[in-house]
């Protein structure tokens, strides 16, 4: 016999050293050292995902069903896998919006509607009962069972018992005091508890530990291995049966059903939410948890199956309950220690949970049901009351209370009848019903929040009825008939077979109905309604989440006014004057704040003051705060087509500044371009300069040192001289002209000029240059003058420079140059053909350009300095006229221009 | 691609192979009441998947400048 004191006494000294490190925990956040700031302590605050339901049910659930228990872990380990990608995105948005639990996340997604956060807490709170009573059970049963130590005998059902002997009410009493003193010590503007999480971790060392002592002692010291324990259940058939999947739950559909279930649990659970999300303290954690926390399942799960052996070969016929074999086995050999080793590590898994269960639960009781509720009832002008952090704490307190009394409730009438897994399995399916409105509302924007209301609803009252209702009959509160023949002896109505369903085993039954329901309610749901703006706003600043990194203030839709004074002293209502103080200096100090002005229009401060809220009491209820304080103004249509304008506006300076640049661009190219031909410009001139003047230097050389040389000799050398001296002058001259033409410095002498006599000039000067190649000129003139204004000298210079361009590119052997002119209407129009190598069309468009030259790679490049044309067009430019061309490749090229007979003004170009 | 990037998928790729060995038809293969190095073959088959995706998810976020979370509070 163990003492009821000494078990009491052991329980209070473990839940004194938890103080202690709660306690601790809290000292080190206050002076900014925390303890629970790294990947490790994160990891096993995620572990108070392994309940009572783990430390006692699996090994029961492994005794009837097999390894179907595994599933349980192996959802949350692939959901770690998504951990980048669902995990990571929901912390983020929780962080920027300072949500803090997982009503108030839904309700924000669809525009912090108030509605969506009462629902999400009423189904959490109905959801979670059955699963605190789980922990109720594991609890008394424990404590009844070691209290017998060492003798075993079946417990006596605590149905029979009133409630005022009944040892399980104390447990839920004693844990509403515990989880009070744990969660609601002070208001804090981020909801985190410091020292709860450290405690939590720890609890989740001691039941890892506890666990893999009884498994060890068992399979080591009661067998010889696991192999040996292995051989000895293969010899019975009974036991046998468990190494295979078997039964209901051994099916392909409950395996699959389980896992998901388990998935959308590790995620959605109010206290994983609250661990996971709210409690996190740096994002990079997740980067480790994601492989420790798999790992610390896979071990607390290591010794299931041969606790589960153990116990069916010694005690499978006992009709002891199974789910105790955990504290049977070292129990009935006599091992005290181990005994209450492995009774505190029950507590720590089942203490653990109700806590974090409970102060999540009262969080969203208080924030997302009772406040918005008062906050609406103007009878009590709450709104106006000083300091409400206390009356949010009284909420608090009776929540957790509440929820736990609910949850003895559903133990003592309901919770004896079924095992512990089946229990738990009820809350994860009610849980999983945030699964679409959640998961799905973070990466579509079209989910609104009609569509998240209906799947919620149609879900949660499909759980109800096939899950939540038939506990209750299955403890008689309800007639049985409505099980087996369905309500009012509608056989399509039975809650286990619902339309005539009867492939699933009830757990998966009901995930599949409710999961159609709630699915196709929230997207048909979506498609067919209509959001609001707000909405639009929260749906774009959920999903986009990490677009609006650090811009969430210029993101608010928001025009209103309000009273500086009374916002802060809304603020230090809820949250106290230090912190108050605290929170917004920072504030002022990065955005500059001007305390003297009373009224402010700042969207980005009062947006700040509704998040610190939205901290200490709900985004839904903050939002009515701020809305009771401050004057908005309803975002009209006007307001809205301003904003739409502004980033109409945004859009089309960019597009024209996008424009300016590729204009940059071109210049800048065509600068280039310039340049380039600058530089072969200067290349061809000088070189152009160098033949000659080599020459001359040359044969006045000859000249000087041998001045015996025969008089022809030195007559056809200083004539060679002159004329290249010449060509040196006529290379210059077109160099200079090209630069006042270029600069408009041109002086111009306009005066009656006939074009005949023009072409016969330029043919008479350029007559040498023709005969030399041995080339056919003819001239075709009209026989009477019409004259017309022009600068005589440059028109000759215009043809000299066509008429030694066509010599360059005649037929070497048999050229031939063909002139014309002809008298038009109002123009006449002269050409000059030869029938040289011809132009290719690429090049026609380039030739005229200056320094441009036409390079034949068989005859290398032309003599000149390319500027010819050049200069030739810009001349008959200056007379109203063009400079063309036509040319076939091979067939020579025809260069001509037409000019006006009006007069030209004698000022001078450009 | 940002390492960042090549990360996520590379755990997505891991949920997947997950999905594949945790799931029947793979897990049918060895529903059977046989021991296996002295262990039911079920028993050893899952915990030895689900070490291989813990060890893979390990490899993953260890590989530390492409860390999936990249650190920006601190």
């Amino acid at each position: 016999m163990l003492a009821t004191e000494t078990v009491i006494f052991v329980s209070l000294c473990y839940i004194g050293v938890l103080f202690a490190m709660a306690y601790y925990g809290d000292k080190r956040a206050d002076i900014g050292r925390s303890i629970i700031s790294n990947p490790y302590i994160y990891a096993l605050s995620l572990a108070v995902y392994c309940t009572a339901w783990t430390f006692y049910g699996s090994v029961g659930r492994a005794a009837s069903a097999g390894p179907a228990f595994l599933t349980i872990y192996l959802g949350p380990t692939l959901m770690a896998t998504l951990g980048w990608l669902v995990l990571k995105k929901i912390i983020r948005i929780s962080k920027i919006h300072r949500i803090t639990s997982i009503a108030d996340f839904i309700g924000s997604r669809y525009g912090k509607s108030m509605t969506l956060g009462g629902v999400v807490t009423v189904i959490a709170v109905l959801g979670i009962i059955p699963y605190i009573s789980l922990q109720l059970k594991a609890i008394s049963s424990s404590f009844l069972l070691i209290h017998q130590y060492p003798s075993l005998e079946p417990l006596s059902s605590p149905g029979s018992i009133g409630i005022w002997s009944d040892t399980t009410f104390y447990v839920a009493l004693f844990l509403a005091v515990f989880a009070t003193l744990f969660g609601t010590r002070s208001l804090e503007a981020t909801e985190r508890h410091e020292g709860l999480v450290a405690a939590i971790a720890l609890e989740s060392m001691v039941k890892l530990v506890a666990f893999l002592a009884v498994g060890t002692f068992v399979t080591f010291f009661l067998y010889n291995g696991f192999a040996d324990l292995s051989q000895k259940a293969m010899e019975t058939p009974e036991i046998r049966r468990l190494m295979t999947l078997t039964g209901d739950a051994g099916t392909f559909s409950s395996w699959f059903a389980h896992i998901f279930l388990s998935m959308m649990a590790i995620v959605f659970l109010p206290r994983q939410f609250q661990v996971m999300v709210v409690e996190n303290v740096n994002e990079a954690h997740l980067n480790k948890a994601i492989w420790l926390f798999p790992l610390y399942l896979m071990a607390i799960n290591l010794f299931v199956l041969p606790v589960a052996f153990a116990g069916m070969v010694s005690f499978g016929a006992s009709g002891l309950d199974a789910d105790m074999f955990v504290l049977i086995l070292p129990m009935a050999n006599k091992q005290l220690f181990l005994t209450l080793l492995v009774f505190i590590g029950g507590m720590s898994a089942a203490t653990g949970m109700v806590i974090v269960e409970t102060v999540a639960l009262s969080t969203m009781i208080c924030n997302d049901l009772v406040m918005p509720v008062l906050l609406h009832m103007p009878s009590l002008k709450l709104a106006q009351r000083e300091d409400l952090s206390s009356i949010l704490l009284s909420i608090r307190r009776l929540s957790i209370i509440l929820v736990l009394l609910m949850g003895y409730a559903y133990f003592h009438y309901a919770g004896e009848y079924y095992t512990l897994v089946s229990i738990g399995l009820t809350s994860f399916a009610a849980v999983a019903q945030f699964a679409p409105a959640l998961l799905i509302g973070i990466f579509w924007k079209g989910g609104t929040r009609t569509g998240a209301l209906m799947g919620l609803v149609a879900g949660f009252s499909i759980w109800f009825y096939t899950l939540f209702l038939p506990s209750l009959a299955g403890a008689g509160l309800i007639p049985q008939d409505f099980l087996e023949h369905g309500p009012f002896g509608i056989a399509l109505l039975k809650p286990f077979e619902l339309f005539g369903l009867d492939v699933f085993d009830r757990i998966t039954h009901a995930v599949f109905w409710s999961m159609l329901a709630n699915l196709g309610c929230y997207v048909a749901g979506s498609l067919f309604s209509k959001p609001s703006a707000m909405e639009h706003t929260q749906a774009a600043m959920f999903v986009d989440v990490y677009r609006y990194v650090g811009r969430v203030h210029d993101s608010s839709i928001w025009r209103g006014t309000a009273y500086l004074p009374d916002l802060v002293s809304m603020l230090e209502r809820f949250l106290g004057r230090d912190r108050t103080e605290a929170a917004l200096s920072t504030y002022a100090m990065e955005y500059g704040i001007n305390w003297d002005q009373s009224l402010t229009r700042d969207p980005g401060l009062v947006n700040h003051i509704e998040k610190l809220l939205a901290g200490a009491i709900g985004s839904a209820s903050a939002r009515v705060m701020v809305a009771s304080v401050v004057k908005e103004e309803p975002l009209g249509i006007e307001e809205v087509m301003d904003i739409l304008n502004e980033t109409r506006q945004a859009i089309i300076y960019s597009r024209e500044l996008e424009r300016a640049s590729a204009e940059l661009r071109a210049a800048n190219q065509r600068l280039q371009e310039l340049d380039r031909l600058k530089d072969e410009f200067i290349s061809t001139v000088s070189h152009e300069l160098r033949t000659p003047l080599t020459a001359i230097r040359s044969l006045a050389e000859i000249l000087h040192d041998y001045p015996d040389t025969t008089l022809d000799r030195q007559r056809e050398f200083s004539s060679i001289i002159i004329r290249e001296t010449q060509r040196l002058t006529r290379l210059i001259t077109q160099v200079l002209d090209f630069h006042k033409l270029e600069s408009g410095r041109m002086r111009w002498a306009i005066t009656s000029v006939d074009l005949k006599d023009v072409i016969q000039e330029a043919v008479s000067a350029t007559g040498q240059l023709v005969a030399d190649k041995r080339i056919q000129m003819q001239i075709f003139l009209p026989d009477s003058s019409r004259p017309i204004a022009g600068d005589r000298d440059q028109l000759i210079q215009a043809m000299v420079n066509l008429i030694s361009n066509a010599v360059k590119f005649c037929d070497p052997d048999r050229g031939r140059i063909d002139i014309r002119l002809e008298y038009g209407v109002d123009r006449q129009t002269v050409s000059v053909s030869d029938n040289g190598i011809g132009i290719s069309e690429a090049d026609q468009k380039q030739i005229f350009n200056k320094f441009q030259q036409v390079v034949d790679p068989s005859r290398g490049r032309p003599p000149g300095t390319g500027l010819g044309l050049s200069i030739t067009r810009q001349i008959i430019q200056h007379h109203k006229g063009e400079l063309k061309v036509k040319s076939t490749p091979g067939k020579g090229a025809t260069f001509y221009f037409s000019l006006p007979y009006q007069s030209i003004s004698a000022s001078p170009a450009r | 691609m940002t390492r960042d990037k090549i990360n996520g998928r590379r755990l997505v790729g891991l949920f997947l192979l997950g999905m594949l060995l945790f799931n029947f038809p793979l897990l049918y293969l060895f529903n059977r009441p046989v021991l296996a190095l002295g262990i039911p073959v079920l028993y050893l088959y899952l915990f030895a998947s689900w070490s291989l995706i813990i060890f893979l998810m390990l490899m993953v976020s260890r590989s530390r400048s492409d860390t999936p979370f990249p650190d920006q509070s601190e």
